[in-house]
């Protein structure tokens, strides 16, 4: 078959016309609570969408799009002196800008607004920690998704999150956060929310593309005296697909608590990676362990005990960046 | 705009005052963030909040509401005491060696002639010295005392940057900084662009903000360059479209004047009209203001004008007073002078000041009409919704009848952008239930209008059923029919001047431009400057050709600009005084020693010799004024006034409140507040997730800005004991509103006089029809005068108070 191209950046304008899709399942490389994973015989190349924050106006274009292409229905809330609307993340608003005023040390005022949502970490933390079977998956292109139809809403996604993402629906009983635009990169578009933005602050395209441009950027701020401007691909998860432009690269956290150095919980990676054998109290989760030591002899298939479990886990779960911002 | 949209990728220094690019045309905005990527270009924003533009500015200083002729005229004496001034251009291309009548002058923040009985100036003493010869006097040494640029000197020598810290609050540290910035822009080769709004119009001075920005770019020697000009960018979709075609309640299309009262003829009319050139060999096109008045008449009544007739002249309407603009209107509506009033994409319950006064005046109608695509709040004013409209239903008699009309997306047509591009558009939706478009609605009106006319006359009937209406369906003209007329066509051969037995274009034909125009009567144009938007070969406007050869944004075969196609205004001026551009990187035309020519359409005959024809054509003179001639009514330049409302006195003198000669009407003056009752000075703006009072009735943007709130420092919230969130009331002398308090280090006091003056901010977006949470306009804060020339509200300082609300829990 011929697979449509690979997605070019938003800047040149990806084609209109109906493409063949080139996301298909079997570019899947993970999936959750899955003991082999696929070996498709193909990798796509690497993509990425850099935001870069220097260039952004805080416009909401972003949310705007997201909500319209995902077809969700975010509450109209009431304001409560801010500017983020809705307050947060919700599992119908997947992006969200987060504006943080800032004093530098010149005395120079900044109001740095970030767009949050999904990093796309190469090395998921969500994925670890889920438990249902292919309800997160992660293709060879980078790109981590949520699949609804296998989710359980349990929740521990949130908490093996390193930046504090998925939001589970109340209603829906699933796991929901930004997708990258999966079906829309799958006929070679980028991401709804790179191609509404109005300043180019998001554009969407390869990795290595992205990680070039990013370089200008630098380049570019750097020459008007943001000295420790930078790119934003923390090592801690594998890099990410989804990138930043900072100013202030040595400061991650001025940008609504965006991690310094994220990694994925220690009680994620005890649960799934080689020192699964520790013993939980020793991590910290002595009150869940119990119900949780069931899933280490087997693929995490989740019993109704653990979905109690796992509620009071996320209940306990450590508040994540942008709570309160 | 001068220039256009694209055009300010171009630019070396971008500077918003005035407005706030980003936040209400992010859009647009994005050519400046292709400026600053290509070309390095820094960006500059003055403003009372540190706004969405100015998160990614590259330098930002804050400004007291109403004070931006003082900082501009300071900027302007800097550069002029540090020699950051473009002197070929000036001398050559400004009015600055033009010699001005010995009995001009300005005193205590007042010019020569002033009446404060009539609050009117005598322009008498504001001419130039006229030879002998019929020509304007000059001296090209500017030693002569009464030349434009000493008077300009003197005129500036008091905004001293101590001055403007003092008046507008603007740190001097920040201040010198930009001055700086600014000044290096006068380099022939450095261009700066001037991005402003409704920041500068809604003063009871707009007008001289803005002439205080054009001023600084002549100075520098920006205007006609790519990447550099005034630009204007506009608030609604084809407002430039509708100002272009007559929406001021004194202008016909195409900026040409409706007569007054005591023109009783036509002749009478011209007499004052196609300036005679000041200098020989001057081109002063608006000479062939009678071809466009003409052709006008001409589109109006067709065969039924006629030269014996004076083209139907007696059928316009005359103006007993200067205009019946909006303001005018709605205080005669509230004094009960109105009986119908046709309201037709315009909500003026929400946007026009003092509401209680609105909500009178609409009371005070027999019937309102309104056309609007959405439930407006103008068209329910007698709903009572609590506290958000509070009105009495059963004391309102005015009828209301809501026509259902089209939006953009529902029917065909061109909207005119900022840069004055024409791009058609086509119907991409089919509208909703009853809705019609406008378009249709007068029809049936005129038809049935005429109906009655006709069969039972009338008095004056002759307008009405002289009228051409040669369309194929009299009940709906098509956007291609009106588009035709609007471009022009010939009626009968339109003859070559040169060579009379030429016949250039044949009867029936299009027109290809406003050269084309006579006035003979053998061409008819509705609206003379957008002749070339339909002409032989087809609808131009609906060009999508993005080729841009010369890749200055020119983008010539990409819908069609006003005039001629052309995308940067004044563009002879981007050339020195041989013809070559004073900056080659920036080339627009060049004179190639036969003709200009290049990547737009010169701004000047192209066969013009270098230094025959002054730049400016459109002013009799040829130059760009510092020197303002008969068009402002507050002044040949513009003089540092405070608003009506204002926490302190004009310095330069402190009896004088507001501008000297805006209008007040009688009433509105005892709804003036004080500074001792209401001490905070309020300013109003629109947010990135609204579109005026559209978007709230969509629930995406009603989500992203659920609720009405306004900003505050956090040293005012301290004062005043409120928190962020909490819940305030804010009042003016002439009403009250609730809202949300969002707490911000964004707004900081200024110190003016000694003393903090705090800025309250407060959008527009909210008010008791749509998606979004119930809440208020800025309008029912703000006071009941305009501009002084053209009568845009004073909606960007006034005077508030603030206190915390308890109770009452927001609906």
């Amino acid at each position: 078959m011929t697979t449509a191209s690979e997605p070019t950046t938003a800047i040149a304008n990806p084609p209109v016309e109906a493409l063949e899709s080139n996301l298909l399942p079997s570019d899947v490389v993970r999936i959750s609570a899955t003991r082999s994973p696929p070996q498709p015989d193909r990798q796509l190349t690497k993509v990425a969408k850099l935001i870069d924050v220097s260039k952004c106006i805080g416009c909401k274009a972003c949310q705007s799009a997201c909500i319209e292409w995902n077809d969700t229905h975010p509450e109209l809330e009431a304001n409560v002196g801010l500017y983020e609307n809705p307050h947060d993340l919700t599992p119908e608003m997947y992006t969200l800008m987060r504006f943080t005023e800032y004093e530098n040390p010149e005395g120079d005022f900044e109001w740095l607004i970030r767009k949050d949502g999904c990093m796309h970490c190469e090395d998921p933390g969500c994925l670890k920690a889920c438990p249902a079977p292919g309800a997160i998956v992660q293709y060879s292109n980078g790109i981590v998704d949520f699949i609804s139809e296998n989710c359980i809403g349990c929740g521990y996604c949130v908490t093996g999150c390193p930046f504090n993402v998925p939001r589970i629906h109340k209603t829906a009983h699933v796991a929901k956060k930004c997708t990258l635009c999966s079906d829309r990169v799958a006929v070679g578009q980028g991401p709804a929310c790179a191609k509404a933005c109005p300043t180019q602050a998001i554009v969407f395209g390869t990795k290595e593309e992205m990680t070039a441009h990013a370089e200008e950027r630098i380049a570019d701020l750097k020459s008007r005296g943001y000295e420790n401007a930078g790119l934003y691909d923390p090592p801690g998860v594998g890099g990410t697909h989804v990138m930043y432009v900072l100013h202030h690269a040595d400061q991650p956290a001025l940008y609504a608590g965006l991690p310094e150095d994220p990694k994925i919980a220690p009680v994620v990676e005890g649960w799934k990676g080689p020192a699964k054998t520790v013993g939980l109290a020793a991590i910290g989760l002595a009150a869940v362990g119990a119900a949780l030591h069931g899933l280490f002899g087997r693929a995490n298939v989740v019993e109704p005990s653990d979905e109690t479990a796992a509620e009071k886990l996320v209940k306990s779960g450590t508040s994540g960046p942008g709570e309160g911002a | 705009m001068t220039n256009s949209w694209t055009d300010i990728k171009n630019t070396d220094l971008v500077v918003i005052m005035g407005g706030n690019a980003a936040e209400a045309h992010p859009c647009g905005f994005k050519w400046v963030t292709e400026a600053k990527a290509k070309r390095g270009a820094k960006l500059i924003v003055v403003d009372p909040r540190f706004t969405r533009s100015a998160s990614v500015a590259d330098y930002y200083a804050p400004i007291r509401p109403g004070t931006d002729i003082a900082w501009l005229m300071g900027v302007i004496r800097w550069c002029i005491e540090n020699d950051k001034v473009q002197w070929d251009y000036v001398k050559n291309y400004t009015n600055a060696t033009y010699l001005v009548n010995e009995d001009f002058g300005w005193e205590d923040g007042l010019f020569t002639g002033y009446d404060p009985e009539t609050r009117n100036y005598d322009q008498s003493s504001w001419e130039y010295q006229i030879g002998e010869d019929g020509f304007v006097r000059t001296d090209p040494t500017l030693q002569d005392p009464h030349c434009v640029w000493n008077l300009l000197k003197a005129h500036v020598d008091v905004y001293t940057p101590e001055f403007v810290e003092n008046v507008c609050g603007t740190p001097k540290d920040r201040y010198l900084k930009i001055c700086e910035m600014i000044g290096e822009t006068s380099a022939p080769d450095k261009v700066m662009t001037s991005m402003y709004a409704l920041g500068w119009t809604q003063h009871s001075k707009g007008s001289q903000n803005i002439r205080g920005m054009a001023m600084l770019q002549l100075l520098l020697g920006n205007i006609g360059l790519a990447g550099g000009g005034m630009n204007a960018l506009r608030g609604h979709s084809n407002i430039q479209g509708l100002t272009d075609v007559g929406l001021m309640s004194n202008l016909i299309p195409g900026y040409l004047a409706i007569p007054r009262e005591s023109e009783t003829d036509y002749a009478t009319y011209m007499s004052t009209r196609g300036n005679k050139p000041l200098f020989p060999n001057q081109m002063s096109y608006l000479q062939n203001y009678g071809k466009f008045m003409v052709s006008f008449m001409k589109a109006m009544w067709g065969d039924k004008a006629t030269a014996e007739n004076g083209w139907g002249y007696d059928w316009l309407p005359k103006l007993d007073i200067a205009q019946y603009d909006a303001l005018r209107m709605f205080d005669m509506m509230a004094n009960g002078q109105v009986n119908l009033y046709f309201c037709q994409g315009f909500n003026p319950l929400l946007a026009f000041p003092n509401r209680a006064k609105m909500t009178e005046a609409f009371g005070k109608l027999k019937l309102l009409v309104v056309m609007d695509p959405l439930e407006t709040e103008t068209a329910a004013f007698w709903e009572n919704h609590g506290i958000y409209n509070d009105v009495d239903p059963a004391q309102i008699q005015t009828e209301v009848l809501e026509l259902p009309t089209t939006c953009f997306a529902e029917d065909d047509g061109a909207t005119v952008n900022s840069g004055r591009w024409l791009q058609w558009h086509w119907k991409g939706a089919t509208p909703p239930g009853e809705a019609k478009t406008d378009t249709w609605i007068m029809a049936n009106v005129f038809q049935r209008l005429r109906k009655l006319y006709a069969e039972e006359g009338g008095k004056a009937p002759e307008p009405i059923l002289n009228l051409a209406w040669d369309y194929a369906d009299p009940e709906e003209p098509t956007a291609e029919e009106l588009a035709r007329e609007l471009n022009g066509r010939a009626i009968g051969p339109v003859h070559d001047p040169a060579d009379p037995a030429k016949v250039l274009v044949e009867p029936g034909k299009q027109l290809s431009g406003f050269g084309q125009l006579r006035d003979d009567g053998s061409t008819m144009a509705g609206c003379w400057i957008y002749t070339g938007c339909w002409t032989e070969d087809g609808n131009m406007m609906a060009r999508r050709d993005n080729s841009d050869p010369g890749d200055m944004g020119t983008f010539q075969n990409w819908s069609f600009s006003w005039p001629a196609n052309r995308r940067v205004l004044y563009n002879r001026a981007s050339c020195d005084l041989s013809g070559k551009p004073w900056d080659p990187t920036r080339k627009l035309i060049e004179w190639d020693g036969q003709k200009w020519a290049g990547f737009d359409v010169p701004d000047i005959a192209v066969t013009a010799k270098p230094g025959e024809v002054g730049p400016f054509i459109m002013t009799p003179e040829g130059t760009g004024r510092f020197f303002s001639r008969r068009l402002m009514r507050d002044g040949p330049f513009p003089s540092h006034m405070e608003p009506f409302e204002s926490p302190v006195e004009n310095p330069l003198n402190p009896a004088m409140r507001g501008n000297p000669v805006a209008r007040m009407f009688e009433g509105d003056l005892a709804q003036l507040g004080d500074r001792s009752e209401f001490p905070f000075v309020a300013t109003s703006y629109r947010l990135t997730e609204h579109f005026h009072y559209w978007t709230k009735h969509n629930r995406v943007n009603a989500v992203l800005q659920p609720e009405f709130f306004v900003e505050i420092s956090e040293e005012l919230a301290a004062e005043r004991g409120i928190a962020k969130g909490d819940r305030v009331r804010v009042w003016s002398k002439r009403g009250q509103v609730w809202a949300k308090a969002l707490v911000t280090r964004r707004i900081r006091p200024l110190i003016c006089d000694g003393k903090p003056v705090h800025v309250v901010g407060i959008p527009i977006h909210w008010g008791f029809k749509g998606a979004a949470r119930k809440g208020f306009g800025s309008n029912t804060l703000g006071p009941f005068v305009g501009d002084a020339n053209i009568e845009t509200p004073e909606f960007k300082a006034y005077l508030v108070n603030i206190e915390r609300a308890e109770g009452e829990v927001m609906a």
